[in-house]
């Protein structure tokens, strides 16, 4: 933890925007095949083969180079500007979030106090530029899939932090850095890592509902109703073609792997080592990290061919009439347990 | 309240229930085939595209009449004597020329009834599937191994030939009938010499004897 770098040149500036975006790019690329891969496997088949040898490893690669090639199409009817503006916009919100994640004992983008605050503040951009998007499209079904996201966007933000402030009552900080640090250590039983999924009971229960809002705020299965594309076609991306359409397919697995590593620094100790100070540097420590990041990525791709799609109106009965109220109570449950003990 | 604490209960056991179908199917074996890298294996009695071992047919046209949709083509021609086309590998004498031998794969379809009537077990179904084609012509199949200048030859020859037999026969139908000419006048002659002899006493029938 020696330097939080705010020296204010450009250059370091830029490696410090760099290292997110290559790590999300690279991710990006991964996330994509193994999600097809995933679905393969799930479903007995072998998923993508033949592009670049082994296991079709570079299938998304030339996905990406198809995409580039494609015309972009803009609808005579569309909102140009917004249109145009919408797919950026969203990358940007999920990629400025990553500006305080703690990827490793020693790098955190932007070390700020109000880290998980500042967090949630701007991943609400997302909802915003799918509204955008679906708005702008002029489309019957982007417009219904934009609809339908804000509503689940906005009533899912409830419970997730609702279940973060949980973990903020734990920790009495915002800052993600220091929420990690204290969950170092090996003393739970003698032997378990002091994460605060096993530090109390109620914090399982808050992980689990973080967990099902998390799944439906970056839009999986079983509440990907933003595009749903068996009724409507894709939602508010029905409209964009090639790059622009490759900006949200981006923005949306970026998503997923902020809310994942936000999982896993709140409950999972970020970047600990689950063996103490056994594989603990700079770099096992952002090994760790992506590892726990990963697997949550890979509960939600394994989820998303397990369950059906729920509808609209159980949608909003699962997160106002259960999911609210009870991590509500868990959240005094869990202020009252730090009182006791 | 009992009852929220049970249905969660029964939801959650559910869901890890079909994850653990799914994550089961997962780590288990993939029923892919890499088609055009690995082929699947066929049953013996595949029947995917017909073959005639032309060397060992015979010519008895039994498939052709047993195709329900007419799709193989037979023409065949008598050897001629001069020539010996050998037996088949079963031992049945070859007696035809196999001037066409067609069999159009587009009409086919795979019901096998030209297979069994085959006394020389000679055409037969072989497991090889991919013979697409643009153009439907070119899934007609031509078995006959002779070639155009080959079947005119033998036509002629054969033509030649069943004229020669037609005007031998001919000949030899003359001859007989010949032959039986002059046995009717000598039976005839001897007839009219008995009856010369015997004229008084058959007098009683006029038509048999002439005046």
């Amino acid at each position: 933890m020696t330097h939080y770098i705010l020296n204010i040149s450009p250059v370091a500036i830029l490696v410090h925007a760099a290292i997110p975006l290559t790590i999300i790019l690279v991710y990006a690329l991964v996330a994509i095949w193994a999600e097809r891969k995933v679905a393969g496997f799930i479903q007995d088949r072998l998923g993508p083969m033949r592009v670049g040898g082994w296991h079709g490893w570079a299938q998304s690669i030339a996905d990406l180079l198809k995409l580039i090639q494609k015309e972009d199409i803009i609808p005579t009817d569309a909102s140009r500007f917004l249109f145009k503006f919408a797919p950026f916009m969203m990358f940007a919100a999920s990629y400025a979030a990553f500006a305080v994640i703690p990827f490793s004992s020693s790098y955190i983008g932007s070390n700020i106090n109000i880290g998980v605050f500042y967090l949630l503040a701007v991943t609400s951009v997302l909802t915003l530029s799918i509204i955008m998007a679906g708005w702008a499209s002029n489309n019957k079904w982007s417009l219904l899939g934009g609809m339908r996201s804000a509503a689940q966007m906005v009533s899912y933000e409830i419970p997730t932090i609702a279940t973060v402030l949980t973990v903020i009552v734990v920790t009495g900080s915002l800052n993600l850095m220091t929420i990690t640090e204290m969950q170092s250590g090996n003393d739970i039983l003698g032997f378990l890592p002091n994460w605060f999924i096993f530090q109390n009971p109620f914090l399982i229960v808050a992980f689990v509902i973080f967990f099902i809002s998390i799944l439906a705020e970056s839009h999986r299965v079983p509440f990907d109703l933003p595009e749903s594309e068996s009724e409507l076609v894709a939602g508010y991306q029905t409209e964009y073609s090639g790059m622009r359409w490759a900006m949200f397919m981006l923005a949306e697995y970026a998503d997923m792997l902020l809310l994942s590593l936000l999982g896993a620094t709140l409950f999972f100790g970020g970047w600990n080592s689950p063996f103490g100070d056994f594989m603990s540097g700079p770099f096992w420590s952002f090994f760790w990290f992506m590892l726990k990041g990963l697997l949550l990525v890979f509960v939600m791709m394994w989820i998303r061919w397990t369950l059906p799609r729920y509808r609209v109106d159980q949608l909003m009965h699962i997160c106002w009439s259960i999911l609210i109220p009870l991590s509500f109570i868990n959240l005094v449950l869990v202020a009252l347990w730090e009182v006791i003990f | 309240m009992v009852s929220a604490f049970k249905n969660s209960w029964i939801t959650f056991k559910s869901i890890f229930t079909g994850m653990g179908v799914t994550i089961r199917h997962f780590f288990g074996p993939s029923v892919t085939l890499q088609y055009p890298d690995e082929r699947a294996v066929l049953p013996k009695d595949t029947r995917a595209k017909l073959y005639v071992n032309i060397d060992d047919c015979i010519g008895c046209n039994l498939c052709a009449r047993a195709c329900p949709v007419n799709c193989i083509d037979i023409e065949t021609v008598v050897a001629t004597s001069d020539v010996d086309l050998g037996k088949t590998s079963t031992g049945n004498p070859k007696r035809f020329w196999l001037t066409r031998f067609d069999i159009d794969m587009a009409k086919c379809m795979y019901c096998d009834l030209c297979v069994h009537p085959c006394p020389t077990f000679c055409i037969y179904m072989v497991p090889e599937y991919e013979y697409s084609e643009y153009d439907r012509t070119n899934l007609i199949y031509h078995f006959s191994n002779l070639e155009p200048a080959m079947v005119a030859e033998v036509k002629e020859k054969a033509e030649k030939e069943a004229a020669e037999k037609q005007r031998q026969r001919e000949e030899m139908m003359r001859k007989k009938a010949e032959e039986a000419k002059i046995k009717q006048m000598e039976a005839k002659k001897k007839a009219e010499e008995n009856n010369s002899g015997e004229n008084d006493a058959q007098s009683s029938k006029p038509e048999n004897g002439d005046p």
